[in-house]
């Protein structure tokens, strides 16, 4: 659109600071905190404290957690958006966008809502009792966070799978119905496929907050539980050791990139060019 | 899935995201300050929710820090997308990559990472520390509203007018514009939204004595959050709910107006 190359490199500027200034260096600092020590020499100290027990377990839990929130998500939002790409045009947009007004509330006082829900005289035991069922106490366990995650992450997981599943032609669904399959084998053998990258964005967008959150593990997993996140976020705000903080941060980075590039492998913004 | 499964299986998804909201709500109409007993009904929050100066600097520190920040992230983003779209397939693949890495990076590191900059350029972190970080982290935001209509836009309209002897910009203002309106404007409330509700790199780069309003409930969470917080949030709640329903009836309107047309 813009013929001339000096326009062009001009709008650009701005964005070219961006990137170098606040992405490329801001990447350099942390790496060069992350293995440097106190006196500024080059040191694997602050990384290899990955390896103390209570950090390396930490780190295997918030994997785990991760990906029990990221499954328990997909698994939540693929009927439900498969229920509501059939309905017509208004009520699915409403019902979508529905979905979606979770996300304008300030996620701390959700997650400190949950505690309400969950705790000993809590809604969910009030309720549990006036019907008279026993009470169950997952506060403060790791049920308990994984919900946090499910309740604060769930829209990120809805809004790509429907939007993939919206895009696909009713046309090819009606013919593998018409040529006998089953809606499971419809969605197994068309939908899902097609659904693919919504699916890979819904993973990313689950995974990674799931995987680095510190403040829903702290409101709801007591201080028993500690995750990755806590740790980082403690060095820095509490325990003031910017080398450990910021080795631990460049550990997580390893499963950042890996989701970028399963994102970018999906990657479908640019087939319009 | 039978029809009923399905109406309960939505219900009960609604359920679990509106469970927490519904609590909220309840909290800031209980007359008692503490979380979970419920002592009666009370407005007494709203009212002193107009005299609570800490939330009100909150407020204020976060709509101003949003507003700037997603007008600022806009005005780049947009020039950036025009620039990018005179690129070569490449090239512009490349940087829309490097655009898209703060977006997947996990905001921990994100934050921790300017925060470490900010403190190495010598920038005291308060205000202007967390408006920066806010404009960055809201950029690749802003471009990923723009981008996907700007590359299916017509390239013949653009051609068309400068054919009909207008400038480069007035083809820009009157032709492109125009046609990129409604992603402009959903990059920039999405950008808001993302900065007025962003909590952990605010809480990285704020430095001490200032706070937005997710880093004054984080405060207030040891002590217990003030009920006016609820309220406040309930309010939002409320405009929020105001706006979807008043954009579900408007839509309806015309939908009608269009099937009466075609009869």
């Amino acid at each position: 659109m813009i013929k001339s190359a000096s326009i062009r490199n001009l709008f650009l500027a701005p964005f070219t600071l961006w990137a170098i200034l606040f992405v490329a260096i801001p990447f350099v600092v942390i790496v060069w905190y992350g293995l440097t020590n106190d006196d500024g020499a080059f040191s694997l100290s602050s990384l290899a404290t990955i390896t103390r027990p209570g950090y390396f377990k930490a780190l295997m839990f918030s994997l785990l957690l991760a990906l029990v929130s990221t499954a328990a998500c997909i698994l939540l939002a693929y009927p439900l958006c498969l229920t509501l790409v059939e309905k017509a045009g208004n009520t699915r947009d409403l019902l979508v966008t529905l979905c979606v007004v979770p996300l304008f509330m300030q996620s701390l006082l959700l997650t400190m809502a949950v505690q309400t829900i969950l705790e000993k005289n809590g809604v969910l035991n009030q309720i549990l009792r006036m019907i008279g069922l026993p009470d169950v106490y997952i506060l403060n366990t790791p049920i308990a966070i994984v919900m946090g995650m499910v309740i604060n992450f769930l829209p990120y997981a809805i809004l790509p799978i429907f939007i993939a599943l919206s895009k696909i032609d009713r046309s090819i669904i009606e013919a593998a119905r018409d040529l006998g399959a089953s809606p499971w084998q419809t969605f197994r053998h068309v939908q899902l496929p097609l659904s693919l990258p919504g699916a890979v964005s819904a993973i990313t967008l689950v995974f990674i907050p799931s995987l680095t959150t510190f403040f829903i593990s702290a409101l709801l997993g007591g201080n028993k539980i500690l995750l990755i996140g806590n740790i980082i976020e403690q060095a820095f705000t509490s325990a003031y050791d910017f080398h450990i903080g910021s080795a631990l941060s460049l550990v997580l980075m390893i499963f950042v990139v890996a989701n970028m590039f399963l994102t970018m492998k999906f990657d479908t913004t640019e087939e319009a060019g | 899935m039978s029809n009923r499964l399905k109406h309960i299986y939505v219900a009960a998804i609604l359920t679990l995201l509106y469970a927490p909201i519904a609590v909220m709500i309840a909290q800031s109409f209980n007359a008692s300050r503490y979380r979970g007993h419920w002592t009666g009904f009370t407005l007494d929050w709203y009212a002193s929710l107009l005299e609570s100066e800490e939330i009100f600097e909150a407020l204020s520190n976060t709509l101003s820090i949003g507003l700037s920040a997603a007008t600022i992230a806009t005005v780049v983003g947009l020039i950036t997308c025009l620039a990018l779209h005179g690129m070569r397939r490449r090239t512009r693949a490349a940087l829309m990559s490097v655009a898209n890495i703060p977006m997947l990076n996990a905001d921990i590191v994100t934050g921790i990472s300017l925060m470490l900059l900010f403190l190495a350029m010598g920038l005291r972190l308060g205000y202007g520390s967390i408006l920066l970080a806010h404009i960055v982290f809201c950029l690749p935001y802003v471009m990923l509203c723009i981008m996907p209509r700007l590359m299916t836009l017509n390239q013949n309209l653009y051609e068309a007018a400068l054919d009909l002897g207008a400038s480069p910009l007035q083809a820009l203002r009157l032709v492109v514009l125009p046609e990129l309106k409604p992603s402009i404007a959903a990059g920039f409330l999405l950008a808001f939204t993302m900065s007025a509700d962003d909590f952990i790199i605010t809480h990285f780069t704020k430095g001490a004595g200032i706070d937005t309003l997710p880093t004054e409930i984080y405060a207030e969470l040891k002590l217990g959050v003030h009920p006016e917080m609820y309220a406040l949030s309930t309010l939002v709640f409320a405009a929020v709910l105001l706006l979807v329903f008043l954009v579900y009836v408007n839509r309806r309107f015309i939908a009608n107006i269009r099937k009466e047309e075609l009869i």
